[in-house]
């Protein structure tokens, strides 16, 4: 067989001049000189170098592009944190209807008023699962929502004459949390962890005083445990006077189950691309709601979606946009936020229900800890266990510590290898308070058979170290390329195409 | 059951006794009880999918879109054509559900796509380095705002033209509060941004290309400018009009950024969409967000990976230079197959479509009586008119005949209480301008008549 010249050519590699895949409609109206319309100042030069490519090139070329890509729909997708749950099919059909994918975001709201009863019912879903009664559903994605989070608890302390400097964070945090923090104007301090993994209470109690805007916690944490001590947690940050804010990365774990509101937070962040089904893209779109209690809701983006109840009987009520919100922080994007993603999720919520919804978080933890179990079972634990001995609840966290002083084999080349197995391993590295981190969270949407399945791969990759530990350290040998020169792309970056090319 | 879940009868049995407890609610034992919310979610049930569908179509039935009249809307997002094969190929599993490619040997294909696309918006913007996008445009904005701040130690203020986008320019007020930055605004004048006295505490001038109002701005005399004082220049662009027009690159910006929505993604009531980021090589290092670059596997085969990860808020936490995580990479896959679709010279045709057909409508608008044109200065596909009659009024006479004229300028700008801001794309024709132009005549002439101004 003759093998495709190279299958890493480039878009650009593939140009020809001359080649097309557009033909311009026709110019029905009276061609004016170019310079009458644009003077040649304002223009450029030369055209874009985009590439010259007739349609059948440029398909072939991003299918060619899409088998090198592993996804959810092929395999097993255990990405500890990042809720690699089934995207189910129908939410892209519905998204693409034109009067949700054709609607323009500037519309009057009397011509959008079934996305805006939409995104409306979408709030007050949200605000139910969260325990909190107001939802801005503007944030762009998780980080977004954060972001969000950390300006309203600074509105909220300046609208009472208060100037606080720090933003605690537990060592467990995701990196977004401590970025996030800074990008907000404030310091980061870091507060310990304890031995079974919950949040230190002596080193929070010392750490949180009058300075102390807000304390970000994650919960279920992102070592897959619950924090226990919540309650307390609760006592000692409104205790001075600080906002507390959950990042709702693992909210997956407890929806119909506890409610952040319950356990006292005041803001709180969704993923709609994790908990509730918007598919991941390949690092997005998402997006990243946030919830609150009454004290914070005069501080939400703007504008809002509201619901004006109709002054004649019997009529229909009016949704709206509100831009009439003096103490708001303003916006954090343009226009309303992604609403493609509230149509898909909201498509989700619809579909399970309020039981659905409470069996989708059981499943969750019940498969974790399954897969957990059965990790422990195959003489896996020994090289590979699991960083604390608790139940989990969707995820959980082994090190791989032991494997690599005794077999020399690191969670790295764990992770390889277990590419060649067909799945996509776990989250690695992180949380960054376990040595040789492994994090892995099947989510509620995998049957037994594959987490059996994963369970009986890693100890054969382990049985296999310990015969070999080269094959690992050596692994990816089946992936479209092999391990990559990442030190050198940093070194010396390379990051459009050069355009020096046969025929450009 | 769910129908996204699988656990059996069977399986639950088994699976308890591996895990050594005799129950689903044993598993949340650490849950303390007071935190228990001990009741259903006030939500209804779940449905089926039938069910589903016909509920989300019929709120779809209530929205007015792009495919139910004949809409001028512009002002940031616009109704342009999105070719078969970007569905398509965007639909693709192997695009849809996989994450950033934290993997690279198994992820190669959404590298080398964020790699091409990346290789286009610096060939749109005529900047070397771009990202792999960012969340969106007036997000994209204070994003170009942060790194100014950073690179510009001391400097307390963004000089904001008043012809950027209103979204964007509050967006950016949310961030520099946080910043302690002030912002202030450059005033328009003759359509086209005015900068008075820029002292030595600006950190970065913005602007728009071609503006808010459609006029195309001088983005070299404002970089210049900008230059002088020591502070960086900004440009927030309309991807399709840099077509034709002198690149950022070439005019001296440091950082373009902007809305990419015009580039094969849909409408989709705002959003998603993506922004793209593009800076000097000096900047490479202070940018947001993933950046692919090319290296090779230990074999000597070429391949991609996410590069320069020490910006990164994973790698880098409080000291990032950016919090973005999760950003637009479908949405941006979309953008460089329509780039590819368009081509090197289809960008220029489509482009040059929409010059003519905006010149032909803004000559025929501009010809009624009482309609006055805004600004004089070269547009692309938008510009803004004087109605000279209440433009709430106007609006809603053209709506009767399934035209939707534009976007209503009074509420960003008050000073232009009757103005109206009308985007022209390729999927406007000659007799869809035709349409609007008579609508819009006969509902100027009856306000006028209405409000008696003589004719």
């Amino acid at each position: 067989m003759i093998r495709e010249a190279d299958d890493t050519l480039t878009i650009y590699e593939r140009s020809r001049p001359g080649r097309r895949a557009f033909s311009a409609p026709e110019l029905d109206v009276p061609e004016r000189p170019l310079d009458e319309l644009l003077p040649s100042e304002c223009r450029r030069d030369k055209p874009p170098r985009l590439p010259e490519v007739a349609e059948p090139e440029i398909v072939r070329h991003y299918n060619r592009l899409s088998k090198r890509n592993f996804d959810l729909d092929t395999g097993f997708y255990p990405l500890g944190s990042c809720t690699m749950k089934h995207n189910p099919k129908l939410h892209e059909r519905i998204a693409a209807l034109p009067g949700h994918a054709r609607l323009h975001p500037l519309q009057d709201a009397h011509q959008a008023q079934g996305a805006l009863e939409l995104m409306w019912r979408l709030q007050d879903a949200l605000g139910e699962i969260a325990g909190l009664p107001h939802v801005s559903l503007q944030p762009s994605a998780g980080s977004q929502g954060e972001l969000a989070g950390v300006l309203l608890t600074r509105a909220y302390h300046e609208d009472r004459g208060e100037h606080r400097t720090k933003v605690l964070t537990p060592d467990t945090a995701h990196g977004t949390n401590p970025a996030t923090v800074t990008m907000g104007g404030y310091d980061v301090v870091k507060v310990k962890s304890d031995a079974d993994g919950n949040v230190d209470l002596d080193d929070l109690s010392a750490k949180a005083d009058e300075d102390v805007a807000c304390l970000m916690l994650t919960n279920p944490s992102t070592l897959g445990l619950f924090e226990t001590g919540i309650e307390e947690i609760e006592r000692i940050v409104h205790g001075v006077g600080a906002t507390l804010y959950y990042d709702g990365a693992n909210l997956n774990a407890i929806m119909g189950i506890c409610r952040p509101g319950d356990m006292g937070f005041d803001i709180v962040h969704f993923n709609l691309h994790k908990s509730f089904t918007q598919p991941h893209g390949g690092g997005g779109p998402g997006a990243g709601p946030v919830a609150v209690s009454e004290r914070i809701e005069p501080y939400l983006p703007r504008p809002q979606v509201v619901r004006r109840e109709s002054s004649t009987n019997g009529k229909e009520p009016f949704f709206d946009l509100d831009y009439d919100r003096p103490k708001s922080i303003g916006r954090l994007r343009g226009f309303q936020g992604n609403y493609g993603v509230f149509v898909r999720s909201y498509a989700y919520i619809r579909s399970l229900g309020a039981p659905g919804l409470k069996e989708a978080s059981e499943t969750a933890v019940l498969n974790a800890n399954y897969l957990l179990a059965r990790l422990r079972e195959h003489g896996v634990a020994e090289y590979l266990p699991a960083a604390y001995d608790r139940l989990c609840m969707h995820e959980f966290v082994l090190s791989g510590e032991p494997m690599r002083r005794e077999l020399h084999v690191k969670t790295l080349d764990l992770a390889k290898r277990l590419l060649d197995h067909g799945v996509h391993p776990p989250t690695v590295y992180f949380p960054l308070i376990v040595e040789e981190a492994l994090m892995v969270e099947p989510t509620e949407t995998e049957t037994k058979e594959t987490l059996d399945r994963f369970a009986a791969i890693v100890a054969t990759i382990l049985k296999e170290a310990r015969e070999d530990p080269e094959i690992a350290r050596n692994a990816p040998y089946t992936t479209p390329v092999r391990r990559l020169d990442e030190a050198g792309a940093a070194r010396h970056p390379v990051v459009r195409q050069a355009m020096q090319l046969a025929g450009s | 059951m769910t129908r996204y879940t699988s656990v059996t009868d069977t399986d639950l049995s088994e699976m308890l006794a591996a895990i050594g407890v005799g129950s689903i609610e044993e598993l949340f034992a650490g849950i303390p009880a007071g935190v228990r919310l001990n009741r259903p979610l006030a939500l209804a049930d779940g449905l089926s999918e039938q069910e589903v569908f016909e509920e989300f179509r019929a709120l779809a039935a209530r929205n007015v879109s792009a495919e139910d009249e004949i809409s001028f809307l512009g002002a940031g997002m616009y109704d342009h054509y999105v070719p078969a094969l970007v569905d398509s190929i965007i639909m693709r599993s192997e695009f849809l559900t996989p994450y950033t490619p934290y993997q690279p040997e198994i992820s190669q294909g959404g590298l080398q796509a964020m790699f091409e696309y990346q290789t286009a918006i610096s060939e749109l913007t005529g900047l070397p380095v771009s990202n792999a996008s960012v969340y969106e445009g007036p997000s994209a904005v204070a994003a170009a705002g942060y790194v100014a701040k950073y690179t510009t130690p001391g400097r307390r203020k963004f000089m904001i033209s008043r012809g950027v986008h209103p979204h964007s320019r509050e967006t950016l007020r949310t961030h520099a509060h946080a910043w302690d930055m002030d912002v202030t605004e450059a005033p328009l004048s003759g359509g086209v941004t005015q900068l008075l006295e820029l002292g030595d505490d600006v950190a970065a001038v913005i602007v728009q290309q071609p503006n808010f109002l459609g006029a195309v701005e001088d983005l070299e005399a404002i970089a210049g400018a900008a230059h002088e004082v020591g502070a960086l220049a900004i440009a927030a662009c309309d991807p399709l009009p840099l077509a034709l027009l002198k690149t950022p690159g070439e005019c001296g910006v440091d950082i373009a950024v902007g809305e990419g929505q015009s580039l094969g993604n849909r409408l989709d009531f705002g959003g998603p969409s993506f922004g793209f980021f593009a800076a000097t090589e000096a900047l490479m290092r202070r940018i947001p967000g993933r950046i692919a670059g090319e290296t090779k596997d230990v074999d000597g085969k070429r391949g991609f990976v996410l590069t320069l990860q020490t910006r990164e808020q994973h790698i880098r936490r409080e000291k990032a230079t950016s919090n973005i995580c999760t950003a637009q990479a479908l949405n941006a896959l979309a953008g460089v197959i329509y780039l590819s679709w368009l081509g090197k010279r289809g960008i220029v045709e489509l482009a040059e479509l929409m010059l003519q057909r905006t010149a032909y409508a803004r000559e025929r608008l501009t010809a009624i009586d009482g309609v006055t044109p805004l600004h004089d200065k070269p547009v692309v596909r938008e510009f803004a008119v004087e109605l000279g009659a209440p433009v709430g009024q106007v609006l809603a006479r053209c709506r009767e005949q399934g035209i939707n004229p534009g976007y209503r300028l009074g509420r960003d700008y008050p000073e232009h209480a009757d103005g109206l801001l009308v985007a022209i794309t390729e999927r406007r024709t000659r007799a869809d301008i035709d349409r609007l132009v008579a609508a819009l005549e006969s509902a100027v002439l009856a306000e006028r008549e209405a409000v008696g101004v003589s004719t």
